[in-house]
């Protein structure tokens, strides 16, 4: 960045001129929980079709779930998904597993991928079972100034549930999984967070009771932070009255009275920030029964809108959850900075006030499985600026 | 005991009769409403004079393809209705899942619109998961689709015919001959009113209790749900029944005692700790058969667990009228079929 402010007084020969009518400039976005699918699932998404569905969207970093095929659980897979990511339309940072191959049974080498930069671990598409297990987990990793993120689920008591476990599931004859599959290992998390003093990442924060949870460890000075998905906070169970498994997700879209509590967390800053959780997943296999079909959703290029749609938060402060926020959770020194001369141009310019309705086919993302496909949304991403490079410019990616 | 007021009603029910837009598919008891149910049930009358003829067969549907895509394992649901086919003299297809190429791994969209391009009319569709019926009614361009059966879901036929043997068989004893009642279009005189029915089993796992709990309460009856906590639903809001864990106080004051089928594995899942219990603590033994009116009904959709939900002599009794409920199921599913596939066409042809 050579200058900020609202007059350039005047520009090289040959700089790019990008107009930013009616739109706010806003440090790029940041995703925390990207599920890039390389390597092993190909098919659905790559580094490289992800990375230009973030930029559409307006990040400039996103962070690849390490549930790969295989699991980034080495340094040599570390290093593989970075060096696909050296040109991608944005940074792609790596979360590194917890386990070997995700198992929940052997610690993965936490040491040797932290030293290739790894700042988040998780087993993600799981949590980890085994209390013993997490709890040396984050005393191992107390020393490595890294957080460990959690997928909380308890699998014996959410074994079996392709929903949530309520009216709708009791209705529509699908077995579901209670919220407290999620709240018994946000408690059991709490409680190793306080046993170990490292600081743990909620992910995907989904229930009422997990967020309460949160906000009580946060006031008795607990090093933890949450995020929340784009569909958490607008969609409820009761989508899945017409068995569409677009909307089967993990952990499972819940009730009004949890969106209000996850929007509630948003706004009083128990939860940090905004994550997609983008899960993509080709249509033939979302072409199946309710309880075959995988669970998961695309997000990257709807989250802003979303947001930007859904709560009630001044612009700020759904950037800082979008940008800053989880910047700082990832340890991403270089992205969501404040706009001013001398740090790196990683931007991105947002148009407030735009309607536009949501497309799957139009999408960068080699999926489809959106549950906002027809919805109007408000705002939109103009343009993304990765170090200095318009990586999208009026809503088209350059390359 | 819970209770509650309202189950969710399909927004726009689709009613088939005159006057109203002709029903495209059978997925819900829902899609139904209390008029729809009784439509259904009065032209299953006709068809039960038919099947009462020396030749049980008429042209209705002839020309038209019906197939019964099953997923399931389920002979007499499947005979039932290919039964029903056949003497509206339709063509039949069988597509079970053992002599097909979904086990080769044809996905089920490709299995869908496989038999839809061999130009098929209706489809009678029963799978294992939940909402099956749903997405195939999205992939179809023209065929109708009949749900024989889904997951835990629905088994809206099933209901028709329990609501048939139950309101005729009522009606037969009251020495009037069924007048549907429900013609009425002030929705006043429904045919199931004051009739207070218990549902006894797994209601959890069953899609016989969730389409019967539609139609019956639709009808006006009273419905009470008799099963151990770990087989009721984990959640009753909005059903518009009440819920026992006591069969002998509910067994006097019922009308109709219907027993479900209860699976062995349901002991795997520590939902009940063992088959004797469940029969020791809910199962419709002699003594509490006993407990019933004289004139109540005992029904069963079958296949029966003797001994387990039912004991043998009480399945076999007078007052049991489970081989009654499956002569009606081939009438009941004749009249869905007509009404989806052969309106228009007289059936004094």
């Amino acid at each position: 960045m050579v200058s900020a402010g609202n007059r350039v007084e005047s520009t090289p020969a040959g700089t790019v001129v990008l107009d930013a009518g009616g739109c706010l400039v806003a440090p790029g976005l940041v995703d925390l929980h990207t599920h890039l699918r390389e390597p092993g699932r190909e098919e659905t998404e790559t580094v490289e079709t992800g990375s230009r569905s973030a930029a559409l969207g307006g990040y400039t970093a996103v962070v690849a779930m390490p549930n790969t095929d295989p699991a980034i659980d080495s340094a040599a897979t570390v290093r593989q998904v970075l060096d696909l990511g050296r040109d991608a339309l944005c940074d792609v940072a790596v979360a590194g597993a917890i386990t070997i191959g995700r198992a929940g049974t052997r610690l993965a080498p936490l040491a040797e991928m932290a030293a290739l930069g790894v700042k988040l671990f998780t087993d993600d598409g799981s949590g980890v079972q085994d209390a013993r297990l997490m709890r040396r987990a984050l005393e191992y990793a107390s020393s490595l100034g890294v957080t460990l993120a959690q997928h909380c689920e308890d699998s014996s008591l959410a074994a079996g549930g392709h929903m949530h476990e309520g009216e709708w599931s009791s209705r529509l004859g699908i077995p579901g999984q209670p919220a407290e599959a999620e709240e018994l290992m946000v408690m059991r998390d709490l409680a190793l967070c306080r046993l170990t003093g490292t600081p743990v990442h909620f992910l995907h924060l989904s229930t009422a009771g997990s967020i309460a949870m949160l906000r009580g460890a946060k006031a008795s000075g607990l090093p933890v932070t949450a995020e929340a998905t784009p569909h958490h906070l607008s969609l409820t169970d009761e989508c899945v009255a017409g068995y569409d498994t677009v909307y089967k997700v993990n952990p499972p879209l819940r009730t009004e009275a949890d969106v209000a509590a996850v929007r509630a967390g948003l706004a009083d800053g128990t939860i940090d920030a905004i994550a997609t959780d983008h899960a993509p997943h080709s249509q033939e296999s979302k072409e199946a029964p309710f309880d075959q079909a995988p669970p998961g959703m695309i997000g990257l290029e709807t989250a802003l809108a979303v947001a930007l749609t859904e709560l009630d938060l001044p612009v700020e402060r759904v950037v800082a959850l979008l940008s800053w926020q989880p910047a700082a959770i990832a340890g991403l020194s270089e992205h969501g900075l404040s706009i001013t001369a001398g740090a790196p141009a990683n931007l991105c310019i947002i148009d407030p006030e735009i309607e536009w309705t949501v497309d799957p086919s139009r999408m960068a993302s080699r999926s489809r499985n959106s549950p906002f496909a027809g919805r109007t949304l408000r705002g939109r991403v103009r343009h993304t600026v990765l170090a200095g490079e318009p990586v999208v410019v009026n809503g088209q990616a350059q390359r | 005991m819970r209770s509650a007021t309202s189950l969710r009603q399909s927004s726009a029910p689709n009613v088939a009769g005159p006057g109203h837009t002709p029903l495209r598919h059978l997925l819900s008891v829902s899609d139904l409403g209390a008029d729809g149910i009784e439509e259904i049930l009065r032209v299953t009358d006709t068809f039960v004079e038919v099947s009462g003829r020396a030749i049980p067969k008429v042209p209705a549907l002839r020309g038209k393809t019906v197939v019964s895509l099953f997923f399931e394992d389920s002979t007499r649901t499947r005979l039932s209705f290919e039964t029903a086919a056949r003497r509206l003299s339709a063509d039949v297809m069988t597509f079970s899942v053992s002599g097909s190429s979904v086990g080769k791994g044809e996905s089920l969209r490709d299995t869908v619109e496989t038999i839809e391009a061999m130009g098929i009319d209706g489809v009678v569709v029963r799978h294992g998961g939940s909402g099956v019926p749903w997405q195939v009614a999205g992939w179809l361009h023209q065929a109708a689709v009949i749900n024989g059966g889904d997951g835990s879901h629905e088994h809206p036929t099933q209901a028709l015919l329990d609501c048939y043997t139950i309101t005729r068989t009522l009606s037969a004893r009251a020495g009037a001959r069924p007048t549907g009642l429900a013609a009425d279009p002030t929705g006043r005189g429904r045919s199931l009113d004051g009739v207070r029915i218990g549902i006894v089993g797994d209601i959890r796992h069953s899609r016989v209790a969730r389409s019967d709990v539609l139609a019956f309460t639709a009808l006006g009856a009273q419905v009470v749900l008799v099963a151990p906590p770990t087989l009721l639903p984990p959640s009753l809001v909005g059903w518009p029944v009440q819920v026992s864990h006591d069969i002998e106080a509910v067994l006097p004051t019922l009308d109709v005692v219907y027993l479900l089928r209860l699976q062995q594995e349901r002991m795997h899942e520590a939902l009940l700790p063992s088959l004797r219990e469940y029969t020791a603590t809910y199962g419709l033994t002699r003594d509490r058969a006993r407990l019933l009116s004289e004139d109540a009904l005992i029904m069963h959709p079958g296949p029966v667990n003797r001994g387990v939900e039912i004991a043998a002599e009480v399945a076999d009794q007078a007052s049991s009228v489970i081989t009654r409920q499956v002569a009606n199921g081939v009438a009941v599913r004749m009249a869905v079929l007509y009404l989806l596939l052969g309106s228009g066409v007289d059936l004094a042809a």
